[in-house]
């Protein structure tokens, strides 16, 4: 819900402050995550951090490196990968997992692959529950994995806004919004029962803003596909969506046109609406973004197949 | 606080950041208002704005215009049941500041929720509806707010519609209003009259109170400073002094050696002499790094990494402080409790008290003091229920470093943990340690890694526990004498021998027991910490006065010995005549026969001495000793 009272373009910050020197409010923003995600690393024996490739994964694998340094970051990224990403994603995130030198685990469901789920055929709500939700509790009972990090911000969606910062998942992964641990000051309770987890969201008080002007100022490295560029595009419904690759099925009467889009969230290319714009750096988009009146989740189908969608699909376990 | 940037230049990323908290429930039109914040100011939107509209025809309480409340409610339970369960996390920003709503529900029933949202907010808004004025929703908003430390208050006089828009209604309740947080030591609120409805003094005044000539809503909130100290201005020194929790170790190689953690308080500067408790060591500040590179300094609310000159033992937990302004110390205090379970709290029965890096098992005890939040008057009270707040005394089974709450908001609280389910059952405010309150240990700068290179060896409690007759004084003085003869600095605590001097006042009741071994283990701990490998001989027939002498030492520090045998073997030895005379009646309550012991079910070592004889058992012992104290890395592991 972050729309400013005027369009005008803020001053662009500097590149790269110099030590202690970020504003207040990103320091301040910096500090609290940096706080959780190290709270996280002593209570708990097996942490993973999913890794979602998009934004707000890279800002938080930034906070990571952070919060350990000069140490290595001391738990594994894990990708959900649905087979069905764009393509720069992948890229992107195996010469990010080089580059930076994080251990990364891949899992995709074999399930959903031998049944052949794809965005296409099935439902939106019968492809995530499986590639993506029941993937994830896969992987994360294959690793014994006693807390979880993701990147969701309290902003998103309404539901979310609810959610805690450590947030309590039963032995089926399951999300109880009713019987939630309070949460005061900066006490995080992570005591589970064997089996048990906790997802965790270090971005929780992050806005979309908030992220954007994080990787000005630091200079974090996004996937292409956030700035915009002349990509292969179809029209469906009112939402633009990109052919990426030759699986795509077009309908009667489409042909992809060449149209200058990015997108503002990054999941599924079948699932994933982009806008048109000319945004092509992230001082562009900032201010492409002070114009905006549409929220950054409009784009997601998944979000909206459903009356109260995402608390329905957050209760058995996604993200 | 920075200041606010000027109007005019969008929301630029250097604009500062505000977190407040909204009291009302749907009847003081509190979700309205909020809606009307984000609405008026632009804020919102389409597809959030559309989605609201959905709702509206479907569950709305606005009479079919739209709803502004489902803005801020989020859950299908609340949007159907026209209520806020929940705290809400509401984000926007204005050309002037970001903005974190945290929207907490305001019936009785969900006090919790209220002192969560409260617990990190820098500012409140209490709403109060004009129609009705001061209520007892009032009263207890503001004692809520009053009670987690929020000095900056906006009381928000809505619904001005239905009054009338009149000004000597409004004056009437600002005085009540005021009147109210004077008497909860709250500074003077700024009120400001509105009708959230009509959208009257949240962003633009309107023309229906040319009268009124503050600030709205909106422009007070884009320009109120709030300190953003530990504690509230005019606070006593301690405010100032530094605070900073140890998270965890960064040590990535043999080269590098860093404490993680959040300042809560004061200022750290590299060269600076810091305190570390509670070993009460001195060191100084090597240098503070980040990912940016190091830092000339760090402030409140700073997630750093310090290296020190010393290369001393620290770890979670630990705190680093100002030398001469540690925390308080103690193992009794009185603190706030917000109760937040639906269980009952249970007096006497175990809790875990969870700060920053500290967890210590705990226990309630009377009195506790009710606080009426309708009344603002406080009553004895048997237990305490979800919602309830009183003022109670917690013991806890090792010493807590805190300060008051009123002086520092991290280090003057704790959430309870109920450990057989590990909710979270109750926030607490600490007010004062019950005795020993203003005693500042003197510290030194001899490390115990300095003792260890004069002795030899490192320090060791190593604890002898099991029934009369069981050999613990013989194994003890064996031992000693065979690491006299190895050069170590080894000496006895011996039960019946403390009994003569320290502890002659104290008999064989359960509760003189317990006192006699917290004078044994303190007696330990001491000899301990100037490098003694200390052998410590007593029945001590509890597992929890053992494990209080246990949390005495640093980990991997203390070492339990069972020394294990039949009772019958024990009764048949009785070199003291013990089990004669309690079976002639002669003595009562002795361990065994006719008191409990509780066998350890975790000692590094048990000794089965029916089986075997004195010098093999006291062999065996020394080796561990010695591997323990001499062999590198031998004193921090070991099996347990």
């Amino acid at each position: 819900m972050t729309r400013p009272t005027t369009s005008t373009p803020p001053p662009a910050p500097p590149s790269r402050p110099r030590a202690g020197e970020l504003p207040d409010r990103l320091q301040r923003l910096e500090d609290e995550s940096i706080h959780i995600i190290r709270e996280v690393r002593a209570q708990f024996s097996n942490p993973v951090m999913l890794y979602s490739i998009g934004k707000d994964s890279s800002v938080m694998l930034h906070l990571a490196r952070k919060a350990f340094h000069p140490g290595p970051i001391p738990f594994p990224l894990l990708h959900i990968d649905t087979t069905w990403k764009f393509s720069e994603m992948i890229a992107f995130r195996d010469r990010m997992a080089d580059e930076i030198g994080f251990e990364l685990v891949v899992h995709t469901n074999p399930e959903g692959v031998a049944a052949q789920i794809n965005p296409f055929d099935h439902s939106s709500q019968h492809y995530t529950d499986v590639m993506k939700t029941r993937a994830l509790r896969q992987a994360l009972d294959a690793g014994r994995y006693d807390a979880a990090f993701g990147g969701a911000r309290r902003d998103e969606e309404r539901s979310r806004a609810k959610e805690r910062v450590f947030s309590f998942r039963d032995r089926l992964h399951r999300w109880d919004p009713r019987n939630q641990r309070p949460e005061l000051w900066n006490h995080y309770n992570g005591r589970i029962s064997a089996g048990e987890s906790i997802r965790v969201f270090p971005l929780s008080n992050w806005t979309e803003l908030d992220v954007w002007h994080y990787i000005e100022a630091n200079g974090i490295e996004v996937v292409p596909l956030y700035f915009a560029a002349p990509r292969p595009v179809v029209e469906r419904d009112g939402t633009l969506i990109m052919v990426d690759d030759d699986r795509f099925r077009f309908e009667a009467g489409e042909r992809p046109e060449a149209r200058s889009v990015r997108f503002r969230t990054l999941g599924c290319y079948p699932l994933t609406g982009a806008v048109e714009s000319t945004a092509a750096t992230v001082p562009e988009i900032v201010a492409e973004m002070a114009g905006a009146t549409r929220s950054e989740r409009e784009g997601r189908v998944i979000d909206h197949d459903q009356a109260g969608s995402m608390e329905e699909k957050k209760r058995e376990g996604y993200f | 606080m920075a200041p606010a940037e000027a109007a005019g230049g969008g929301p630029g990323p250097r604009h500062d950041l505000l977190r407040l908290l909204t009291c009302g429930s749907v009847d003081d039109g509190k979700s309205t208002l909020i809606g009307r914040l984000l609405h008026d100011s632009d804020l919102l939107y389409d597809d959030h704005l559309a989605a609201v509209r959905k709702d509206s025809a479907v569950s709305g309480h606005a009479g079919g215009q739209v709803d502004l409340a489902l803005l801020a409610d989020g859950l299908k339970a609340e949007r159907e049941q026209g209520i806020t369960i929940d705290v809400a996390h509401l984000y926007f920003s204005t050309s002037r500041r970001s903005f974190i709503i945290a929207d907490a529900p305001g019936h009785e029933q969900y006090t919790r929720n209220m002192a969560t949202g409260a617990s990190t907010a820098d500012l409140a808004v209490i709403l109060v509806d004009a129609a009705k004025g001061v209520t007892t929703q009032t009263r207890r908003h503001s004692a809520i707010v009053s009670l987690l430390g929020i000095k900056a208050v906006v009381m928000a006089i809505n619904k001005m519609d239905l009054v009338g828009y009149a000004e000597d209604r409004f004056d009437a309740i600002a005085a009540e209003a005021s009147g109210l947080a004077g008497a909860l030591g709250l500074p003077a609120p700024v009120c400001i009259p509105m009708s959230a409805l009509h959208g009257d003094c949240i962003v633009e005044q309107g023309a229906s109170m040319g009268w009124y000539d503050g600030p709205c809503l909106m422009e007070h909130l884009e320009q109120v400073d709030v300190g953003r100290a530990a504690g509230p201005a005019g606070a006593p020194e301690h405010v100032d002094a530094l605070r900073l929790p140890v998270q965890l170790v960064i040590r990535p190689d043999q080269s590098f050696r860093g404490y993680a953690g959040t300042v809560c308080s004061g200022m750290l500067r590299p060269g600076d002499d810091v305190r570390v408790e509670p070993s009460g060591l001195i060191t100084t500040v090597e240098r503070i790094v980040t990912f940016d590179g190091d830092l000339d300094e760090a402030g409140p609310g700073r997630a750093v990494t310090v290296t020190t000159a010393d290369p001393i033992d620290i770890g979670r937990g630990d705190i680093l402080c100002s030398p001469d302004r540690p925390p308080e110390r103690a193992r009794e205090f009185t603190a706030t409790l917000v109760w937040m379970s639906e269980s009952d709290l249970v007096l006497g029965r175990d809790y875990q008290l969870q700060q920053a890096g500290q967890r210590l098992r705990c226990r309630v005890t009377e009195p506790v003091r009710r606080l009426d939040v309708d009344t603002l008057t406080s009553a004895p009270a048997p237990a305490m229920r979800l919602n309830d707040i009183a003022s109670v005394t917690l013991r806890t089974d090792a010493e807590l470093m805190f300060d008051p709450y009123e002086q520092n908001r991290t280090c003057g609280s704790f959430i309870l943990i109920d450990p057989s389910d590990n909710a979270t059952v109750a926030a607490g405010m600490i007010k004062a340690a019950t005795r020993a309150a203003h005693i500042v240990p003197s510290a030194g700068r001899v490390s115990p890694q300095t003792r260890a290179q004069l002795l030899g060896h490192r320090a060791l409690t190593v604890w002898f526990t099991g029934l009369p007759g069981s050999g613990k004084s013989t194994l003890a003085r064996a031992a000693e004498a065979e690491l006299a003869a190895a050069g170590v600095f080894a000496c006895v605590l011996d039960g019946d021998n403390l009994r003569f001097g320290l502890n002659a006042d104290l008999g064989f009741a359960p509760e003189d027991r317990a006192e006699n071994i917290r004078r044994a283990g303190e007696v330990a701990a001491l000899l301990h910490r100037y490098g003694a490998v200390v052998l410590a001989a007593f029945i001590s027939p509890y597992r929890q006065d053992r494990d209080r002498v246990r949390n005495l030492h640093p980990a991997g520090t203390f070492m339990e010995v069972f020394v294990d045998a039949p009772l019958d073997v024990c009764e048949a030895r009785d070199p003291k005549g013990l089990y004669a005379k309690a079976r002639a009646g002669t003595i009562s309550d002795l361990t065994g026969v006719s008191a409990p012991y509780e066998a350890p079910a975790e000692a590094e070592m048990r000794v089965r001495t029916a089986e075997t004889d004195v010098s093999e058992a006291s062999a065996e012992i020394v080796a561990e000793v010695l591997r323990r104290v001499r062999e590198p890395g031998g004193g921090t592991s070991g099996p347990h």
